[in-house]
């Protein structure tokens, strides 16, 4: 009896396990078979350097460039940013802070990762956009940097926590042995705890960004949206993932803008698949 | 596995919801525009009918239509007409667009009220608009950039001005909207950065301004009369972008949408239009 509820919940557990990988496949399917469409009326070449984005014209000009770059400009700014900030404060909690300020710089970063992009899009608004404005003496503040000054603050939280976690593995003796040989505490840090962990440490940095540039809702409400190939961080940038939010709902199914989005999607896919996948590859070279 | 639990609970009660209120309940979907109005019309309808349930939300004109044909709606708002493309793509899913106009709308061009300039031609318009005039001083104002603000893709009312003020009405006419053009997701968007921000400017249907905001006098040719978006110069016509705004039905109103439909075109129904700062038809 008892061997046949251990085999009943094991088969169980065992479909669970399976149906996430089941579910990824699924969906991955279903946007090669949608997006791949539009490659009938536009060459892939075209489709991916192309330098003009009017997807609803006569003839459409479905050229997503200036969406790949605006994506990569944000994303690149909010790691400039989030990067430094976010290992240094995870080697403060790991090594230098007391364990009373440990705690609540922990829960802080926590509550910070549980608000809504949404919310973080609307502050950046009100407070960010106008800011940018006014100190760069720009004509909008709706740009790249406000985008990704406001991303920083997302990424941040997985970058901390996970930085942490790799420098908190790290085994005592290390920095014992640092100190007894007479390194300072930075020193330890720097030369010793910081190269053990770094596998972990870049694994951190490789899920913040992939956290970032699947972001959406706020990257839409900050950035401005103007399909043009950015030249510096201080203009409008219109994302992937800001254009398939945007675009979806107007696009009627079946057409070839339809299919553009969802090819836009594949592109998003294999950017974060790529980013997830060097990511994980950092995290098992530590064992 | 309880999570999964929890989820089909939920799931089985958001059935039992949708089923228990499809009877008397109408789905509006569509153009961004004519929410408020929709929202007004739909108030004083369940007013005079507490029993039944109308539901309005935006997302754009497009939006509106893919839902129609998706029959996820039973009206859909419209501040553009239906496309070949989208008729065809009904009638094979079986929908029939019906088209019922409700109501006029003034497209307002608006910039700040700190802005200098005040009024242009639909052809200085059209320049600005797809990039070829770039400074204010070109028209008159100070020496600033000039901020472009539109709609989405998905908005009829960006479909609209592209059509009517860019393209000036011509089929076989390229112009587009300048590249480095803000797409805002939505009129109030468009509307809060104009109001803080001297050197936009931006268009979106005449209910929308507010004190924030100063409206453009628009004149049809360099020898017209520079008229304001008013009630009384669309209605005379003076005043150059103005566009009828439609409600599409699944074939010839029926049942309740009928009723709503003639609430709509009754005299009660085009004094909300009114209210709203639209142009009645009736």
């Amino acid at each position: 009896m008892r061997k046949v509820k251990e085999f009943i919940i094991e088969k169980l557990i065992l479909i669970c396990g399976l149906a996430s990988i089941f579910f990824v496949l699924l969906i991955f399917l279903f946007l090669l078979k949608e997006g791949l469409a539009v490659f009938k009326t536009v060459s892939p070449f075209k489709f991916l350097f192309g330098k003009s984005w009017y997807p609803i014209s006569e003839p459409a000009q479905l050229g997503i460039l200036p969406l790949i770059l605006g994506s990569l400009m944000v994303t690149l700014g909010a790691a400039v940013i989030s990067v430094p900030i976010g290992v240094a404060c995870a080697i403060y909690i790991a090594e230098v802070a007391p364990s009373k300020l440990k705690e609540i710089l922990k829960s802080g970063i926590e509550l910070l990762a549980a608000i809504p992009s949404v919310v973080l899009g609307f502050i950046g608004m009100v407070t960010l956009v106008p800011w940018v404005k006014s100190m760069f003496k720009l004509p909008t503040g709706l740009t790249a940097l406000s985008g990704a000054i406001m991303l920083a603050f997302m990424a941040m939280p997985t970058i901390v926590s996970i930085a942490e976690d790799a420098l908190y593995s790290v085994p005592k003796s290390y920095k014992e042995g640092a100190l007894a040989l007479g390194a300072t505490q930075w020193q330890a840090i720097y030369r010793v705890m910081l190269p053990a962990a770094s596998s972990g440490i870049l694994a951190a940095v490789m899920l913040g960004i992939g956290r970032v540039i699947g972001e959406t809702m706020a990257v839409m409400m900050i950035t401005g949206n103007a399909a043009v190939i950015p030249q510096s961080i201080l203009v409008p940038v219109r994302t992937l993932t800001a254009t398939i939010a945007a675009e979806m709902g107007e696009a009627v199914v079946g057409s070839e803008h339809y299919f553009a989005l969802f090819a836009v999607g594949i592109v998003l896919f294999v950017i974060s698949f790529a980013i997830n996948v060097t990511a994980d590859l950092f995290l098992h070279k530590r064992h | 596995m309880k999570r999964l639990i929890l989820v089909l609970v939920i799931m089985a009660a958001c059935g039992v919801a949708f089923a228990g209120q499809a009877k008397n309940a109408i789905q509006i979907k569509g153009s961004d525009t004519m929410v408020n109005l929709g929202q007004a019309w739909a108030e004083k309808y369940m007013e005079s009918f507490p029993a039944e349930f109308v539901a309005v939300t935006g997302g754009g004109s497009g939006t509106g239509f893919s839902s129609l044909i998706s029959a996820t709606c039973d009206i859909a708002m419209a501040s553009r007409n239906i496309r070949e493309k989208e008729i065809a793509l009904a009638k094979q899913k079986g929908i029939n667009p019906f088209e019922i106009k409700v109501a006029m709308d003034g497209l307002a061009v608006v910039v700040s009220p700190k802005n200098p300039v005040s009024k242009l031609t639909l052809g200085q318009l059209a320049q600005i608009f797809t990039g070829k005039i770039s400074n204010w001083k070109e028209v008159g104002g100070e020496d600033k950039k000039i901020v472009i603000l539109s709609r989405e893709v998905n908005s009829g009312t960006h479909v609209y001005f592209k059509e009517h003020v860019l393209r000036r009405n011509d089929p076989n006419s390229k112009e587009e909207f300048a590249p480095g053009a803000l797409l805002m997701s939505s009129s109030q968007a468009i509307a809060d950065e104009v109001a803080q921000n001297s050197s936009a400017i931006g268009y979106y249907g005449m209910g929308y301004v507010s004190a924030k905001q100063k409206p453009i006098f628009i004149a049809k040719d360099a020898k017209s009369e520079f008229e304001a978006p008013t009630i009384d110069n669309v209605i005379n016509g003076k005043y150059p972008i103005s566009r009828p705004l439609f409600l599409y039905t699944n074939g010839q109103p029926q049942g309740l949408v009928k009723k709503f439909v003639d609430f709509i075109l009754s005299q009660q129904g085009q004094t909300i239009v009114l209210k709203t700062d639209f142009v009645p038809v009736k």
